[in-house]
Parts: structure tokens; C-alpha cells; sequence
């Protein structure tokens, strides 16, 4: 344990430093993670305009609290690991890696943990520009609140460990563009960033349920803003749970049985 | 002296289709990611229309028209323009750019033309597909007139957004970072799926002067659906041959300043 905190206090300290080399980036990225839910927000809004106000109870400023939790907790669960995954098995970059003694995740949990730092230094004064423009509204509790943080962590640890898994993929195809396309659009229209689930068709909601990824994004955010019921809150936390479980597991598995490849690609 | 560009073009086709071939299995991955997108696209509007009968007045049918625009244009750039200047930013940075230089041929057409991914052609032919759905179901008589406007605002808009590529690969000659600009413009092209008049000023003025998303998608929409007056038509002409130019004077500026850093 403890030469597990030194290792995280120096693989912080490395990334910083790194991180620090080109400070200009995180302004780049934010515009990026900033125009996605920004564009939805619009036509949300826009349609809730032509319909009177509201679509199936969701008004402009219910729209805009919405999308700018999703922006915050979508930054804080983000993780962009899986892009590099090709090029570390590909050209073995992952072979250093692994004559180290621990796990390559901690090294990338790290280096995670300091660009979610670093980005919110740009990110938060956005959101508060983005909230005057957008007039968001809704009633954040306490008890939401204090919900709200653990069912954030739940969301980071599983987008966590899905994404690394989804990475691990590439120890068996070089077409990863595609694994990763296809992986996109599922993300995007269930976990809720194209708009709260409850505006989709119910068989998709059902499949929402089911699979993990509303409940890295949209889950907490709604927490947050008081849009789930008691019912519905019990049957997130759990669902939270299993697939923390299940993603771990996966995780471990890929991992063992893409390494055996690994070596028997030459390494 | 233009015959011996086009025979350039040629070659380039040819060395490009050879490339492609030797990876014939990409052409089903790149098949596949192509109706993907397309169908991330109609999702998309089958969800919004689940909702409401119009986007800002813009009906089903004409989204469906932008749509197949966007797809469109979003080939071609991926079809030469994004590779051709993502090889120029990493000649600039790795100095091969010299190879290109010395060459007996105007070094912007060279950097312009020489990488094509082809199998993006899925893309263009998709996304022309899906516009003459979307004209049948407009079922509006489109003259011809109509459709040598929409092929002229297309050229337009892609030479806008051409230029726009080439000058911030230009501007890698005094930075070294510039890839992840290029991501924004990509994030920045998304915006294009939507028609233009939805957003608030400040990002529709963004989209259409800063980044020409707009003039790309929106505004050849509006030509083939018939909403677009003649002035703005001739406004973006104007835009497109002013772009040319200021693009290959910056060109030419970044260039003398590449030959002056490194040799």
C-alpha cells in the first residue's frame, strides 16, 4: 500500500510536469468537450421553443442545467486512453510497461486524475459563462448533493475500466477505428448526451438500463439536479455497483488473456 | 504547363488507388464506418422528430437533405484534404518537407494533392445518396439551374474550408503543435449536422466566419431546398476567392519563414 502512494505520487508529479509543457492544449480541448453538449442544448431548446415551452416537461432551462452537469461530469469521467491502446500494442510500447513492477492502470489512473485537474482550472469558468448564457435551472438539494458524489466516483471508476477494457480490444484487431466508431455512437445515444433518456423511445430506455453506460454520465448528473425518483435511485446505486464489479472483471480478464497474445506477437 | 498538372493529378491517383489496394480489407471497415455515421446521423433525427415537426422550420426532409451534405462534404475532407494536410504538419515537423520543395512543381499543389484516402469515396457516395432521398421526398422539381448552384456553392464552400485547412497547416511552420487543432475543427464540423440558424449569434458567427462549417453544410442545404437568395450566393463567392487567396499568401509567408528556420 504504501509503495503504491509513492508510486502515485510520482507518476502524479511526472504528468504534471508533462502536462505543464503545453499548458495552450487544455483551452484547445475545452472548445472541443464544450461544442458537443452545447449544439444538443440548442436544439433541445429550439424544439422546446416550437412546442410551447416544454418537450415532454423539459423546459429551456431544464435543458441547459442538463447539458452543463452532463459537460462537468462527462470531463470528470472522460478518459481518452483507449486512442492510444493500437499504437501501445502496435508498436510495442507496451513492453517497458510491463517490466515494471505494478500495473500499467495505475500509471494511466494518474495521469487521468491530473488532467481532470488541470482541465478543470478552464472547464469551470466555461460552465459559469455557458450558465449566463443558457439561464439554467433546477433545485440542487443537499441530500442530492451528497448522493451525488458517490455515484460520481461509481461513474468515473466504471467509465474508468470500460474504457480501458474497450482499449485492451486492440491486442486482437489492428481496426480499431471502427471498434472504437461503434463503441462512440453507443456511448452517445445511451448514456444520455444526446439528451435525457426519458425523451428517447422505451425499448431504447430499456436497453439503457441494461447496458453500462447511463450510468457513467446521465445517472449522476440527474442525481444532481433532482430528476430521479426514490424508486429509481435505489435501482442506479446498484446498478452502479454490478457494473463496477463486472467492469473489473472484464478488465482483468482482457488483460490476462490479451497479454498471452502479447508475448506471442513477440514481445 | 496545366498538362503537366493534371498528368500530376493522375499519377497521384494512380500511386493512391495502388496504396488502397494493398489494404483491400479496409475498404469493408471503411463501408462499414460509413453507414454507421449515416445511420448516427438519421438516429439522430428520429429522435428530434420523434418530438417535434420541424427545426426551426426546417421540416424533416430538409434535415435529411443537410444531412447527406454533411456526409458529403465530410468525405471529401477526409478524403484529401485532411490527409494531405496532415502529412504537410508532419513533413513541416520532421523537415522531409524539403523532398517536396526541390521539386520542379508548385509546392502547394504538391502538398494539396499527393494523399488521398479513397475508400472515404463511401462517404460522398452515401451522402449523395441520401440527398436524392431527400429531394425525392421533398418532392420539389430541382431545374437544373438549381442543381448548378447547389455543385458551384458546394465547390465554394469546399474551397473555404480547403483554405482554412491549409492555413493553420501553415501555421506548423512556427508551431509545433498543431494537431490538436485540427481535432477542434472536427469537433467544430459536428455543428455542421445541424442547420445554422438554430444556434445563438455568437456561435453562428463563429461557425460561419471563423470556422466555415456553416458555408460548408448549411448553406448548400439552403441552395438545394431552394431558401437561398442570390446575394448571399454571390457574397460566398467572394468569400471563397478571397479565402484562395489570403490562404496561399499566408502559404508563401510560412514557407519563406520554413526555409529560413531550417536551412
Amino acid at each position: 500500500m504504501k509503495t503504491l502512494l509513492a508510486v502515485y505520487r510520482a507518476q502524479l508529479k511526472t504528468s504534471f510536469l508533462l502536462y505543464l509543457q503545453y499548458p495552450a492544449s487544455s483551452v484547445l480541448w475545452l472548445l472541443g468537450m464544450v461544442l458537443e453538449p452545447v449544439i444538443y442544448l440548442v436544439v433541445w431548446s429550439t424544439i422546446a421553443g416550437t412546442n410551447g415551452g416544454a418537450v415532454e416537461g423539459y423546459r429551456a432551462g431544464d435543458f441547459a442545467a442538463y447539458f452543463l452537469v452532463l459537460l462537468l461530469v462527462n470531463h470528470l469521467t472522460d478518459n481518452w486512453v483507449y486512442y492510444e491502446f493500437q499504437e501501445r500494442v502496435r508498436q510495442g510500447l507496451l513492453s517497458p510497461l510491463l517490466l515494471r513492477p505494478i500495473h500499467p492502470i495505475h500509471a494511466d489512473i494518474a495521469q487521468n486524475v491530473t488532467y481532470k485537474c488541470m482541465m478543470l482550472v478552464v472547464m469551470l469558468p466555461a460552465v459559469g459563462v455557458l450558465a449566463l448564457v443558457f439561464h439554467p435551472t433546477g433545485h440542487v438539494t443537499w441530500l442530492s448533493l451528497l448522493l451525488f458524489f458517490p455515484s460520481l466516483l461509481l461513474a468515473v471508476f466504471i467509465r474508468f475500466l470500460v474504457e480501458w477494457s474497450l482499449g485492451l480490444i486492440a491486442f486482437w484487431t489492428t481496426q480499431m477505428s471502427a471498434v472504437l466508431q461503434v463503441y462512440y455512437v453507443a456511448l452517445f445515444f445511451l448514456s444520455g448526451q444526446m439528451g435525457p433518456l426519458a425523451l428517447f423511445p422505451v425499448p431504447v430506455q430499456v436497453l439503457a438500463q441494461l447496458l453500462p453506460f447511463q450510468w457513467m454520465l446521465a445517472f449522476p448528473a440527474q442525481l444532481l439536479l433532482g430528476q430521479v425518483d426514490q424508486h429509481a435511485l435505489v435501482l442506479g446505486l446498484v446498478a452502479q455497483g454490478i457494473w463496477l464489479c463486472l467492469s473489473l472483471a472484464l478488465m482483468k480478464l482482457l488483460w490476462r488473456l490479451g497479454l498471452r497474445r502479447y508475448s506471442g506477437m513477440g514481445a | 504547363m496545366s498538362m503537366r498538372y493534371i498528368t500530376l493529378l493522375r499519377r497521384f491517383l494512380q500511386f493512391n488507388i495502388l496504396r488502397e489496394l494493398a489494404y483491400r480489407g479496409n475498404f469493408f471497415t471503411q463501408i462499414f464506418q460509413s453507414l454507421l455515421s449515416l445511420g448516427f446521423g438519421l438516429l439522430g433525427l428520429a429522435v428530434i422528430f420523434d418530438h417535434t415537426g420541424a427545426l426551426n422550420e426546417w421540416h424533416p426532409a430538409q434535415i435529411l437533405a443537410l444531412l447527406g451534405i454533411y456526409q458529403l462534404v465530410g468525405g471529401v475532407i477526409n478524403l484529401v484534404i485532411q490527409p494531405c494536410m496532415q502529412q504537410l504538419m508532419s513533413d513541416v515537423r520532421q523537415g522531409t518537407l524539403d523532398f517536396t520543395l526541390l521539386k520542379p512543381a508548385d509546392a502547394q499543389f504538391l502538398v494539396s494533392t499527393r494523399q488521398m484516402q479513397l475508400w472515404k469515396l463511401c462517404d460522398i457516395v452515401l451522402g449523395l445518396a441520401v440527398v436524392g432521398i431527400a429531394l425525392a421526398h421533398l418532392g420539389a422539381t430541382v431545374g437544373a439551374g438549381r442543381v448548378l448552384a447547389f455543385a458551384f456553392v458546394l465547390l465554394a464552400g469546399g474551397s473555404i474550408v480547403y483554405s482554412f485547412w491549409l492555413a493553420l497547416a501553415t501555421c506548423s511552420f512556427w508551431l509545433v503543435r498543431v494537431e490538436n487543432i485540427l481535432v477542434i475543427f472536427q469537433d467544430l464540423y459536428q455543428a455542421g449536422r445541424w442547420p445554422t440558424s438554430i444556434y445563438p449569434a455568437w456561435l453562428r458567427w463563429t461557425l460561419t466566419f471563423l470556422t466555415p462549417v456553416a458555408v460548408a453544410t448549411t448553406i448548400p442545404a439552403q441552395v438545394l431546398i431552394g431558401q437561398l437568395p442570390w446575394p448571399t450566393l454571390l457574397a460566398v463567392t467572394l468569400f471563397a476567392l478571397l479565402a484562395l487567396a489570403l490562404s496561399r499568401r499566408f502559404w508563401l509567408f510560412g514557407l519563406r519563414h520554413y526555409t529560413g528556420a531550417s536551412a
